[in-house]
């Protein structure tokens, strides 16, 4: 059994139009999941609730193994947003002077290298940075005080191929320590498909599932073939099936058997873009 | 130590790297006692998730290629390299004795047939 860093266990939360249903999941120690859904899936709610930013209803949050609500807590966690939080007049050095002071383990240090590794300037006002520094910056902040936990929400959306690089080298080299993990939520679902070692997907404000990222795109697969031929399928050898005007696709566990079990259908790998878009469009296509 | 990682081969990043290593201590690249790097650097240098390196590290774990002490890391283990080639000789013996039984029952010539071996030795 893996000691986890987030424990979330039946956590609910209801607005007017959108609730959180019995959510239940775990961030292991030393892994990065992943954390995808559609827009208005419940991705920031799951989040905003781990942080205490918002009140839940019921269920429990356990970070480091003890209740999120202790505001101890927070100083071991780094977090990032879609958006920069920073005003556009400080530079560098006073967002420095600032978290400094938020936070007793800050780094100066540590900072001022990856200020350098990743060519931030240092006096000119954030207002004058391009959206690519912005995250960087942010994401910088978030690991300058040398936290445990890193969450990330939708951190990497909107950054180009080669910044979202540099920033998975940083985020591999983050968990280089046991004890650290990330939990990055995203609907970009190639970054996580390259880094992460479990992905949970949401829907409609409930967990769809929560799996090893190798057992979906190693095992599971999207098989297609002719209406007739679908017939022969019995329903307990695939997940969902979807019907289109020339085919029938249909979501699977584990693609060898089905190579094995039928012939005279195509058998691909299934991508997590692939395996989301099954169960947020479902069968209704 | 060189991994090469194929992102559109059939064959899974764990099973690739599982074979590679395999290859370079078969063949002298890497010798016994030798370390390896740590599960987490070769995620990294990869860009692949921890848990795929961990689970080919317990592949070679288990087929006895490597050991690994906790706290120390992985280092490649003291074995008989002579007697592994022996046996996974026999392992191919038996599957050729099996492809050369099929093709004397339905006619396939000697030629054809080592033509094919040489193609997938040439891979």
């Amino acid at each position: 059994m893996e000691q986890n860093n987030i424990l979330v266990r039946d956590l609910c939360k209801k607005f007017d139009s959108f609730s959180l249903d019995h959510v239940s999941f775990q961030v292991p120690k030393g892994r990065i999941v992943g954390f995808i859904g559609e827009n208005g899936a419940g991705k920031s709610t799951t989040m905003n609730l781990i942080l205490d930013e918002l009140k839940k209803d019921s269920g429990q949050i356990q970070i480091f193994g003890r209740e999120n609500t202790i505001s101890s807590v927070r100083e071991n966690i780094g977090v990032v947003f879609d958006e920069c939080s920073f005003h556009d007049v400080f530079n560098t050095d006073d967002i420095e002077r600032i978290l400094s002071g938020v936070y007793q383990c800050w780094d100066s240090s540590l900072y001022r290298q990856y200020l350098n590794r990743f060519n931030i300037p240092g006096k000119k006002p954030i207002g004058s940075f391009s959206k690519g520094m912005k995250m960087k910056l942010s994401i910088i902040c978030a690991m300058a005080h040398k936290p445990k936990l890193l969450l990330l929400d939708e951190a990497t959306t909107g950054l180009d191929p080669v910044v979202r690089d540099e920033m998975l080298d940083l985020f591999l080299e983050f968990i280089q320590d046991e004890e650290c993990s990330i939990f990055f939520s995203s609907h970009i679902t190639s970054d996580i498909q390259k880094i992460a070692d479990y992905v949970i997907l949401i829907h409609q404000g409930r967990i769809v599932f929560e799996e090893q990222k190798d057992d979906l795109i190693y095992n599971w697969g999207v098989v297609r073939c002719g209406k007739e031929r679908f017939a022969d399928i019995v329903p307990e050898d695939y997940i969902i099936h979807r019907t289109t005007s020339l085919s029938v696709e249909c979501l699977v566990r584990d693609r060898e058997m089905i190579k094995r079990k039928y012939k005279n259908v195509v058998v691909d790998k299934a991508s997590l873009e692939d395996i989301m878009l099954f169960y947020v469009r479902g069968g209704a296509a | 130590m060189e991994i090469i990682i194929s992102n559109s081969s059939d064959k899974p990043i764990y099973e690739q790297i599982c074979m590679q290593v395999k290859n370079l201590i078969m063949n002298g690249t890497l010798s016994a006692g030798e370390a390896l790097p740590s599960m987490r650097v070769l995620a990294k240098d990869l860009h692949i998730s921890v848990i795929t390196v961990q689970r080919a590290y317990e592949d070679l774990t288990r087929d006895g290629f490597i050991e690994t002490v906790s706290g120390k890391g992985s280092f490649v283990a003291a074995q008989n390299k002579e007697f592994i080639r022996e046996e996974q000789l026999r392992v191919a013996e038996e599957l050729l004795q099996k492809a050369a039984e099929i093709g004397r029952a339905h006619g396939i010539s000697y030629e054809q047939m080592t033509d094919i071996l040489k193609l997938f030795y040439e891979e």
